[in-house]
């Protein structure tokens, strides 16, 4: 339409053929292909799988079961000639497949709660923050009202109302960690919102959740991924404080949790009670932390 | 005050006695913007000239719904004969960026950095246009060929950091101009650029406006975007509108002292490289207090002892021809002239 410029084009050109080439890219390709380059991420990722494959397929392939007791094979320390790799406990129930039977509990409750928990909290704290005014007040005042709550006496009431099950264990300690997640989304929200990107999306006629799940949302990713690789072990933690008080699984039934806090009381007699199933805890915490690590840089388009 | 113009058609935006004022946090009310009418015709190009914080940003502002919560509007700002303020979010949702457009000040801010420069141009015409992201997408591509970036299909995928200054102001250009507007708010498009780029912008944004018939509201306190883009010009001071006419008059014949002391100030090519650039002394006013008489009085070279006091209305007078003419000054206009040096500017 309008007369080509040749002067402008040129200096145009010039950047143009010094980037590197991403045509036919679309976002979610780029981002993989910049996590792919982060070997600590890669790594964590196979580890991470492995555990995951193990708990869950692991049980079905090993001769005991997590509840058998063998009165002949007691507090046995880990040897391959016995056949118990992980060793024992004193009831002579083996602890490699209790280990990855109480993963399938503290995977599925970390996991599915820290979802639960981002999903709560960045919508609570992106309307609040979005909104401001007296939306904003209600909302947060709704959530200092709940850190006034002791989540334990929530606990207690839900499983003596509901009885105990797994996903109330889930649904309890997310009820409370989201209220953390929605303030820190909040916060990143008030200062996003001021941004001028915010208003020209305003002034193109774009409304309000639009804005929000397409403009802020991302902008959050960092923080959000960051919070949440924290919150995976603190939610596995919660689950073995609720499960040690009786709140949570219950014997023969196990998880991380409980193994390490039984093995914890043993560590002088049996190590091995506490160590297996603190390195799985470990390992899996460091796996999340640098996935999460990985994740953020993969979708900042700043960091290359 | 009436602004009767001379033309009979129906303006494509016609604001009348707007008022912006913010609260304070400590209950205080700041007048942002005081009794400010104008009208825009379709194909124009109306400047809106003045310094920081004479309220020309926030006329803008206003005109388009972004007002801050604890910033209040007076008076109407029409849009084809419907107001646009107090308008429920839907209905504004509909007339802004598909009608009405905005060019922000800085690219590099007003950008998402977390998408694609695609993404965001394809989004305005899913919204307004309903496109597929196919048509949205091609459309994009020939907005930014028409803005004259450089293989655009290739570039378009690109994130906003990706880009340089002046380039990023051409996205925003594209953007605007997605959905073809009637009228397009420029906010100070120039400021954060280069001076070789800026030259650019402006013939990219005369070339735009010739080809599609857009109106244009240029934001500035540039007088050399003005006089190479604008048909009328709005001098705004203190919040309050201080001359308004053609470029060509303000520019030959200004009448007041504040326009005076604004071309004043441009340097000039003809001067001694040691001549010193003339300022116009002082700061312009915080905007708190109302004053009684002039907003400028204190600053005022011209300033006469009722100056402070009493406020000149904003009058039309007609010089020879019949275009609108207004201006708030009790200073005849005789007396100006050859009180200071009219006409040596520019």
């Amino acid at each position: 339409m309008a007369t080509p410029n040749t002067e402008i084009a040129a200096v145009s050109q010039t950047p143009a053929s010094t980037q590197p080439d991403p045509s036919g890219d679309s976002p979610a390709r780029y981002a993989w292909r910049r996590f792919a380059q982060n070997r600590a991420a890669l790594v964590s990722c196979a580890i991470l799988g492995f555990i995951i494959i193990a708990c869950f397929l692991g049980p079905l392939v090993l001769p005991y079961g997590f509840e058998d007791t063998d009165w002949l094979a007691i507090s046995l320390p880990p040897g391959f000639a016995n056949m118990h790799w992980f060793g024992t406990d004193e009831l002579g129930r083996d602890l490699l497949v209790r280990t990855l039977i109480g993963g399938r509990i503290s995977l599925e409750v970390g996991l599915l709660g820290t979802a639960l928990t981002v999903v709560i909290g960045v919508a609570w704290g992106t309307i609040a923050g979005y909104a401001g005014g007296k939306v904003d007040a209600v909302m947060m005042r709704i959530v200092d009202m709940m850190y006034a709550i002791p989540y334990m006496l929530i606990a207690i009431l839900m499983m003596t109302l509901f009885g105990r099950a797994f996903y109330l264990v889930v649904l309890t300690i997310s009820l409370f960690s989201w209220i953390d997640m929605a303030r820190v989304v909040r916060g990143q929200t008030l200062t996003l919102k001021k941004r001028e990107f915010i208003d020209a999306a305003r002034a193109t006629g774009v409304p309000a959740g639009i804005i929000i799940w397409r403009h802020i949302v991302p902008n959050l990713l960092g923080v959000v991924i960051i919070y949440a690789t924290v919150t995976v072990p603190g939610i596995i933690l919660t689950e073995s404080v609720l499960s040690f008080l009786g709140l949570g699984v219950q014997e023969p039934m196990t998880s991380w949790g409980v193994l390490i806090a039984d093995g914890t009381s043993k560590m002088e007699v049996r190590p091995w009670l506490l160590a297996f199933p603190g390195v799985f805890l470990v390992a899996t915490l460091y796996c999340t932390n640098y996935i999460g690590d990985a994740l953020r840089d993969a979708f900042d388009p700043k960091v290359q | 005050m009436s602004v009767a113009h001379h033309s009979n058609a129906t303006p494509l935006i016609e604001v009348d006695h707007l008022a912006v004022s913010f609260t304070t946090p400590n209950g205080g009310v700041v007048e942002a913007v005081r009794d400010v009418s104008f009208k825009l015709h379709k194909g124009k190009t109306l400047g809106i000239v003045g310094e920081s914080g004479s309220g020309k940003s926030q006329t803008a502002l206003s005109i388009m719904g972004l007002l801050p919560p604890n910033g209040f509007v007076n008076g109407s700002a029409r849009y084809d004969g419907r107001d646009l303020l107090g308008m429920p979010a839907a209905e504004l949702n509909r007339i802004r960026g598909d009608r009405v457009a905005m060019i922000f000040q800085d690219p590099m801010t007003a950008l998402n950095p977390f998408l694609t420069i695609e993404r965001q141009m394809t989004e305005v015409l899913q919204l307004h246009r309903k496109m597929s992201r196919k048509q949205a997408f091609e459309r994009a591509v020939q907005m930014c060929e028409a803005v004259r970036i450089a293989d655009a299909r290739r570039r378009i995928k690109m994130y906003p950091h990706e880009f340089s200054g002046g380039m990023l102001q051409r996205v925003m250009i594209a953007m605007a101009l997605l959905c073809e507007p009637d009228v397009l708010i420029a906010d100070e498009p120039t400021t954060a650029l280069d001076v070789t780029v800026q030259a650019q912008i402006i013939e990219l944004l005369r070339d735009l406006q010739r080809d599609l018939g857009t109106a244009i509201i240029l934001i500035t306190h540039d007088m050399g975007v003005v006089a190479s883009l604008c048909d009328d010009v709005m001098v705004m001071y203190g919040g309050r509108t201080m001359e308004y006419g053609s470029a060509q008059q303000i520019f030959e014949q200004p009448t007041h002292p504040y326009t005076i002391g604004l071309l004043d100030a441009l340097p000039h090519l003809d001067d001694d490289c040691d001549t010193p650039l003339r300022a116009i002394a002082g700061n312009p006013p915080s905007g708190g207090a109302a004053v009684p008489g002039c907003a400028f009085a204190p600053r005022c070279t011209q300033a006469q002892a009722h100056c402070g006091e009493v406020r000149p209305e904003l009058l039309a007078f007609n010089r020879a021809d019949e275009t609108l003419r207004l201006r708030a000054c009790h200073v005849p206009i005789i007396e100006l002239q050859s009180a200071t040096r009219v006409g040596s500017a520019v």
